[in-house]
């Protein structure tokens, strides 16, 4: 009985189908165990959480500058900015845009630094679902190579008051 | 021989076990807080159920992240830590024929945990703590917010101390011998876990206070993530804990099941206080300040030795079950033991099924979401709470709510009325707690984010907006929450009725929820003969392979759908 003090002895080896599965759960955490490390080297998807302190004015300046230099157009009044393939391009995670939209080219390798200068965010690339935080204080560096072309939406999924679910932005990708 | 006063103790008419008089006002005292605050976490479940369901919307966005914050606090804090104060009380005086501590200090940590839990809700619905449960910084909530809950946790910890004060005079007064029960043994685990993890709240919480009264001028963002985890995961591993000690306490009470092997059981235990506070780090696998190898390591090494726990105890409860009922004489096939087994006893089918919910979809989705590469495509996705909904509700609330079918009876000696409905509770509470994870987790899967008013994006700049079939599984969440809270209202409903109006057992035993009558087809008049091997469980096995199996399935299914997105480092 569990509610009773067990005999004395009771210390043993498992036996039968018990001490079977054990081996088997064992040997099953040991593969998921493994796998995270082999994804590491070999697999194309890691977060592994580059990232460098930044004070939010040094950032909101990087972004600036980022928008003045490589604008190409304008939609809603929010800047369309090209990132140069290889380069750093900026999003800031902002109550309650993403800011800018950003145009990238399929299969190019880009440095997307992201952060905020007000509260935590998440950065939710729909409808692929890519999700990241967004720290203020952190200039996090995704090194991100997209794989597909077309439109596609930026929503915050990290709770940053009343205006959350209209945080929105866009990535452009083009063949 | 018990240490209790003569005038402070019962002898229990069912079980026979002495009751101190003290720990028993304690548990219901605690036992009412806990309903009370299921009652309230539910209102506001259904309330923001069928807000996210987009063709009800029920709420305006204001009271709808106030409602989340209502719904996660008492759900995953004041409901849960009551419930287990009351079963502290109970492994460490009942079981171990001790009398409590002290009556003084148990009435300062319930007033503290009271209070704590009142001011804390006073303060949400004065819109003064719209910050969710894990009212992350630079979010800022009226210190009030946070007295509130390092008061409840300091009123959680004084109870964890008087839990264990309680064990040290049960040894010295030598009131039962040997080595404590295995129930006993799950509640001392909880209670360990629950001081780390009441520690690391304060680490979060008294620095955050401070900061909002402003006394300190910054709280950098990370450092109050992997801190204030310290206190959100864990903490759901003291429910996890709880639960399995409730699973085999539910057993032995229903079945008369046994442990097959104790060492086993209490290794399990012990594997979750050494490895269950790195799951923290689950929270952090995208965040940015810790590296790769920090995220891996605390994944897998530690985490999987926790889950290993967990895959033990999912084997050693129903094979016990399984022992148990073979022996009573149902021995055809692999699962005539599992058919005939009392479900008509709500007792048993609440465990049955917490076990059965928390195993197959908790569980495998818990372990699957928190692999570190695959979060990318869940962090903060309504596949979170898709899983949680299956490990807390589904699993602990269900097993807590088996429980409450024998703590009415034993504790508060009165019988429920209405057993032909109390009976089928356990079922409605389990259908529609299973629709609910299904529905959030496919609606996760579409990239629905948690904690979200409005995926349609209605007067946003940039417009973003989800597939039809998402649409479809936030129904499903919604037609599975009105079940769930359907199956909780008569819970509560006839538990209220029993507690205050119920029939008085004084006196005699509890009524029976129905015993496993001994299968005389076997031996005909003679008595069943012994079984030939006591640890051979072929109908467990076969669950457990197909939990295995299901568990790779969809492991690596995850792993399909990652390597299909853009590539990233």
């Amino acid at each position: 009985m569990s509610i009773q003090s067990p005999a004395a002895g009771w210390l043993k080896a498992p036996t039968g189908n018990e001490r079977l599965w054990i081996g088997l759960a064992l040997v099953w955490c040991l593969v998921m165990s493994a796998m995270m490390p082999y994804w590491h080297f070999r697999g194309k998807q890691n977060s592994t959480g580059e990232s460098y302190s930044v004070r939010p004015a040094d950032f909101l300046q990087r972004v600036e500058r980022f928008v003045q230099t490589n604008k190409v157009g304008e939609e809603k009044g929010v800047p369309i900015v090209e990132g140069t393939p290889g380069g750093d391009i900026y999003l800031l995670a902002q109550m309650w845009r993403f800011y800018p939209i950003i145009k990238m080219k399929k299969g190019q390798t880009y440095r997307l630094h992201l952060s905020s200068p007000d509260l935590e965010h998440g950065f939710s690339l729909q409808p692929i679902n890519m999700n990241f935080q967004v720290l203020p204080g952190y200039d996090h560096v995704l090194t991100i190579t997209p794989t597909m072309s077309g439109d596609f939406p930026v929503i915050c999924n990290e709770f940053c008051g009343i205006g959350h679910h209209q945080m929105t932005g866009k990535l452009i990708v083009v063949d | 021989m018990g240490n209790h006063r003569p005038s402070e103790v019962r002898i229990c008419d069912t079980t026979g076990l002495p009751v101190c008089l003290t720990a028993q006002l304690f548990i219901r005292l605690n036992a009412v807080a806990a309903v009370l605050a299921l009652l309230h976490g539910a209102i506001a479940a259904i309330l923001i159920a069928l807000t996210r369901w987009p063709a009800v919307h029920l709420l305006d966005a204001v009271y709808y992240y106030r409602f989340v914050t209502v719904h996660g606090i008492n759900m995953l804090i004041f409901w849960i830590l009551f419930m287990e104060i009351a079963i502290l009380y109970f492994a460490c005086t009942v079981l171990l024929n001790s009398r409590l501590a002290s009556r003084a200090w148990a009435w300062v940590a319930f007033l503290l945990m009271a209070a704590g839990a009142i001011l804390n809700n006073v303060i949400i619905y004065s819109g003064k703590g719209d910050v969710m449960m894990t009212s992350y910084v630079p979010l800022r909530a009226d210190p009030l917010f946070y007295l509130g809950l390092i008061l409840f946790a300091v009123g959680a910890l004084i109870g964890c101390i008087i839990f264990f004060a309680t064990l040290y005079i049960a040894k010295r007064d030598q009131t039962y011998t040997g080595s404590v029960p295995l129930v006993t043994f799950g509640a001392i685990a909880a209670a360990i876990i629950a001081v780390s993890t009441i520690l690391h709240g304060a680490m979060a919480l008294i620095p955050t206070m401070l900061w909002s009264m402003g006394w300190i001028a910054n709280i950098d963002p990370g450092w109050y993530r992997i801190t204030w985890w310290g206190l959100g995961h864990p903490s759901q591993q003291v429910n996890v804990a709880a639960m399995v000690a409730v699973w085999y306490l539910l057993a032995t009470l229903t079945t008369g099941a046994k442990p097959l092997n104790e060492g086993v059981c209490r290794t399990a235990f012990v594997l979750y206080i050494l490895f269950i506070n790195l799951a923290a780090a689950h929270h952090l696998l995208v965040d940015p300040g810790v590296s790769a190898g920090w995220k891996i390591w605390n994944t897998s090494y530690a985490m999987y030795l926790a889950v290993l726990a967990s895959m033990l105890h999912g084997f050693t409860v129903p094979a016990s079950v399984e022992v148990a009922m073979r022996e009573k004489g149902y021995r055809s096939g692999l699962f005539s033991w599992l058919t005939n087994a009392p479900w008509q006893n709500p007792g048993f089918s609440a465990m049955f099924l917490s076990l059965v919910i928390f195993g197959f979809v908790g569980g495998i989705t818990g372990v699957t979401l928190g692999t570190q590469q695959i979060n990318i495509i869940a962090h903060n996705t309504l596949r979170i709470p898709g899983h949680f909904h299956a490990t807390v509700v589904g699993g602990t609330t269900l097993a807590f709510m088996g429980l409450a079918f024998y703590v009415v009876p034993l504790i508060f000696q009165r019988e429920y009325a209405f057993r032909g409905l109390v009976r089928r509770i356990p079922y409605l509470f389990a259908a529609g707690i299973l629709l609910v994870s299904f529905g959030m987790t496919f609606a996760g899967s579409y990239g629905v984010p948690r904690r979200h008013w409005d995926i349609d994006f209605s007067g946003a700049n940039l417009s973003a907006g989800f597939a039809a079939g998402a649409h479809l599984s936030l129904g499903v969440l919604g037609i599975g929450a009105l079940l769930a809270f359907a199956g909780l209202l008569l819970f509560i409903l006839v538990t209220v009725h029993a507690v205050f109006l119920g029939e008085s057992n004084m006196g005699r035993a509890m009524q029976s929820w129905g015993e496993v009558v001994p299968n005389v087809a076997v031996g005909g008049r003679e008595p069943i003969p012994a079984l030939a091997h006591a640890h051979h469980t072929p109908g467990t096995m076969a669950l457990v392979m197909v939990l295995l199996v299901t568990f790779m399935v969809y492991y690596f299914a995850n792993w399909k759908a990652l390597s299909d997105v853009w590539q990233v480092r």
